[in-house]
């Protein structure tokens, strides 16, 4: 990440609440930058996001807590289909700049520069 | 994608897909959508009539946290005339409940709301903690979800309330429905979907004396999704604290939240279509008390300690709930309420077993070993169950004991055996008769003050 230039990163912030933040160091908000480029050379999108935080943000073993399958974490190249192998754990709600990312298209939309994407589990109780 | 727009307002960006019907809405849209249904809830089913002190059980969680603010908008906004009062429970797990008391503390300011904690071991004797070191991470959900549910009536006698409201939401109800349809306690599901539940006293308490026996529960939310509550929240900035409780680590799993929530995926409807179907099946349970459904807010359905396991957070264990599960199948009372009671002890009459045990026969096994605890010789009774209240605490119970009672006697039986083997054997055993319940440790009395 360090070398990249501007051009290829894109400034985000990602928001854990739910509960979701004590897998994420217990800190709520990050500020983050991310390749603007998936593996395959494609705008990265929520999906590439997801495995990114996976594999470089979260301290917690737990991974299965925020994805379905963690293993899919950890080969992220094996991913046939992101929509079906990379599933978040149902019960966690996917904010895009505070709209549902269901009327964003999902795990493919592709991330823009100052995005807020909150990730909020409903699980928790009180 | 492009942006959608608003289907009410037809100007703003929608940014709330509704899980129920698919509408897109609006952040102002969704606030006076979701808070217009609350109300819509309250009316139809006359849950609050004016003059009356409710009590909010509060748990510093999403759910109780949107019930105590949406009930203090729309109490302003509708006028029901009604007082809203805070009541916590602090189960005694230190690094768990500290924080959420404090959310709740906050919610106090914020709301304007008078707040009461109440704690087990004011109440028992025992913290959770304690209870955890006694018996283990394993069940101690069915000890946490009993309590929790007596402490919160007595919490509310003890402020003069005789009305408690609890965040209950649409999703927990749809995993009760199919917990007990998998089990094939339709009673129960009679009893658990209803909007209203009562504890009433068979003896009517006095305008003076508050008893706890005849509280009034009630769920607003029931028909409120759970990604909808999580969504008010977020939108209205809600000051709400989101914990996994320190003893169901596994929480995550719960089995019967995992299959509504794969439901939901699929369909997301069928939340409210098992809530719906819930409420129809328990209409067919001979004798049900919720031949109404959802309807007449008058009718209260009859009901005794029905949700186990967590309380707020009712049903997120998996271990913990079917542990509580399987105590409340134990609970024979509570299998074998209203008319289909009859056929079943009159059926069972003759065993010596306790009438309902022809119930659930697969978990006979375990009722076998958990019924030792309370003496239970003088429940032949008519076939009809009649409430009464418990002969150590005088809380209801259709039981000679309670369910509490029971619980705490096998702790404090058990206590001594931390420290010293032999010494409290004795002791023990003639606590079983009196109204006190005894340990080497401290004595308890559970008067019904």
């Amino acid at each position: 990440m360090s070398a990249a230039s501007t051009e290829d990163v894109v400034p985000i912030t990602v928001e854990f609440s739910g509960g979701l933040e004590m897998l994420f160091s217990n800190e709520r908000k990050h500020k983050l930058s991310i390749a603007a480029k998936d593996e395959s050379g494609l705008n990265s999108n929520v999906a590439f996001l997801v495995r990114y935080l996976c594999d470089n943000l979260m301290k917690d073993p737990r991974k299965d807590l925020f994805v379905l399958d963690g293993t899919v974490c950890v080969v992220p190249e094996h991913v046939l289909s992101p929509a079906l192998t990379i599933q978040r754990r149902p019960g966690i709600l996917v904010l895009i700049n505070d709209a549902d990312w269901e009327l964003e298209g999902e795990d493919k939309y592709e991330i823009q520069k100052g995005d807020n994407i909150l990730f909020v589990s409903t699980l928790h109780g009180g | 994608m492009a942006p959608s727009i608003c289907a009410v307002c037809q100007t703003n960006r929608a940014l709330i897909l509704r899980p129920k019907n698919h509408q897109k809405l609006c952040k102002p849209c969704f606030i006076s959508v979701f808070e217009a249904e609350i109300h819509h809830t309250i009316t139809t089913n006359s849950l609050f009539h004016r003059g009356e002190r409710i009590a909010v059980g509060a748990s510093g969680g999403k759910d109780s946290t949107v019930l105590a603010s949406v009930l203090k908008t729309l109490n302003e906004r509708y006028d029901y005339g009604v007082e809203l009062i805070l009541l916590s429970i602090d189960e005694g797990i230190k690094g768990y409940r500290d924080d959420s008391l404090e959310t709740v503390k906050r919610n106090a300011k914020q709301y304007g709301m008078p707040l009461t904690i109440l704690g087990y071991d004011e109440l028992y004797g025992w913290t959770m903690d304690q209870v955890v070191e006694q018996v283990g991470k394993k069940g101690n959900c069915t000890y946490c979800g009993v309590f929790r549910r007596q402490a919160l009536d007595r919490g509310a006698a003890k402020l003069g309330v005789r009305h408690v409201v609890t965040g209950h939401n649409a999703d927990d109800v749809a995993e009760t429905v199919l917990m007990n349809l998998l089990r094939g306690d339709l009673p129960r599901l009679s009893r658990t979907t209803s909007i209203v539940t009562s504890t009433p006293s068979i003896v009517p308490s006095s305008p003076e004396t508050t008893s706890h026996t005849n509280i009034k529960r009630s769920k607003p939310l029931k028909y409120a999704y759970e990604k909808e509550i999580v969504l008010y929240a977020h939108h209205k900035n809600l000051d709400y604290f989101s914990t996994e409780c320190l003893y169901s680590p596994e929480a995550f799993r719960g089995s019967a939240r995992a299959l509504i929530k794969n439901l939901e995926r699929v369909r997301p409807s069928a939340i409210l279509d098992v809530v719906r179907s819930g409420e129809d099946m328990a209409k067919l349970v001979p004798g049900g008390n919720d031949n109404c459904g959802n309807g007449c807010g008058g009718q209260a359905t009859l009901v005794e300690e029905e949700e186990g396991g967590c309380g707020s957070s009712n049903g997120r264990t998996t271990g913990g709930e079917m542990a509580s599960m399987e105590q409340q199948l134990v609970q024979s009372e509570a299998a074998a309420e209203g008319g289909l009671e009859v056929e079943i002890t009159t059926a069972a009459s003759k065993s010596p077993n306790p009438p309902d045990s022809d119930v659930i026969p697969l978990v006979t096994g375990k009722k076998g070993k958990k019924l030792k605890g309370p003496p239970h010789g003088t429940r032949k009774q008519p076939a009809r169950q009649t409430m009464g209240q418990c002969a150590r605490c005088g809380y209801l119970s259709s039981q000679d004991i309670c369910k509490a009672c029971v619980l705490l006697e096998g702790l404090n039986k058990n206590r001594p055996k931390n420290s010293i083997e032999v010494t409290y054997d004795i002791p023990e055993e003639a606590s079983l008769n009196g109204n006190t319940v005894v340990n080497g440790v401290q004595q308890l009395s559970l008067g019904p003050d």
